[in-house]
């Protein structure tokens, strides 16, 4: 399996390692209220889609960065590839 | 006054040189490091920063180069830089002077055992020991792969002249799989 990096292109899968869903970015307040229930749900529930599946993917043996792979489970057709910082630049998560 | 005796990362004290075939390894000891990394938000002045000390644009994504001092990349908004010993051994304090609060600078020359394999078919003996693509290699590519479960830089001066940077700790196995991979090659 190759996973096409955004800055140094197809790179083999062995050099990566995956590091869980991308939910996983959104850390939830630890100061809100319901911070207990939030971090549950956090730590322990996921979805698990038949189709289309945004996970987390750890350029370990290369640059070190982290990216969201977008990837359909059901053919591991790879659809998307860019860099976590910019996922989460884009939803807020980066100040 | 003490009487130290400094030794390279294999131990001797003076570098080693091995030739096998048409390939030469030769253990590099005479090159000072420091890692530079962008504070967030100052993406933009580390690199101008980096410019000024290199003397020239700073290093794209898996490219190495520069005039007055060399870098290579390393990841997003990272570069090792590289100078000579005698006159930069203590780069690490030279680039924090000028870093202006913009990057961390990070002394790494003694964290690095360096090969370097020169002569003809290099690719020959690297497709034996990392995924790296060195047969189109053409000079200035910067690559982190493994080899022998090692990371390791690529740093491709021409395609007859590789750099292979190490961890310091592991150079003997590092010069082990490379002069292995010498002699199956060629």
């Amino acid at each position: 399996m190759l996973i096409d990096h955004p800055l140094l292109g197809p790179r083999d899968a062995s050099e990566f390692v995956y590091k869980g869903d991308a939910s996983l970015i959104n850390r939830p307040d630890w100061q809100a209220e319901d911070a207990l229930a939030k971090f549950i749900d956090y730590g322990y529930l996921r979805d698990n889609p038949a189709s289309d599946h945004r996970e987390l993917w750890f350029h370990e043996q290369g640059d070190r960065s982290w990216l969201v792979v977008t990837r359909d489970t059901t053919t591991h057709e790879i659809k998307s590839v860019e860099l976590a910082r910019d996922v989460a630049r884009r939803e807020g998560r980066s100040k | 006054m003490h009487d130290l005796k400094p030794m390279t990362p294999l131990g001797q004290h003076e570098p080693v040189i091995e030739t096998h075939g048409p390939v030469t390894l030769t253990e590099v000891t005479d090159t000072a490091l420091a890692s530079v990394a962008a504070r967030l938000g100052r993406e933009a002045d580390t690199a101008a920063i980096l410019a000024s000390v290199l003397g020239s644009e700073t290093p794209a994504p898996a490219r190495h180069g520069g005039k007055t001092l060399t870098a290579f990349w390393m990841g997003p908004d990272q570069w090792m830089v590289e100078a000579p010993l005698e006159t930069h051994e203590d780069l690490a304090a030279q680039l924090a002077a000028t870093s202006e609060g913009a990057m961390s600078v990070t002394e790494q020359t003694d964290a690095w055992c360096r090969f370097d394999l020169s002569g003809e078919r290099l690719a020959d003996v690297f497709e034996r020991l990392c995924s790296a693509n060195t047969r189109a290699f053409t000079g200035g590519e910067a690559v982190r792969t493994a080899i022998e479960h090692l990371g390791c830089f690529l740093l491709c001066r021409t395609p007859a002249h590789i750099s292979v940077l190490g961890p310091r700790s592991a150079a003997n196995s590092l010069h082990h799989a490379l002069l292995t991979a010498m002699r199956s090659a060629h």
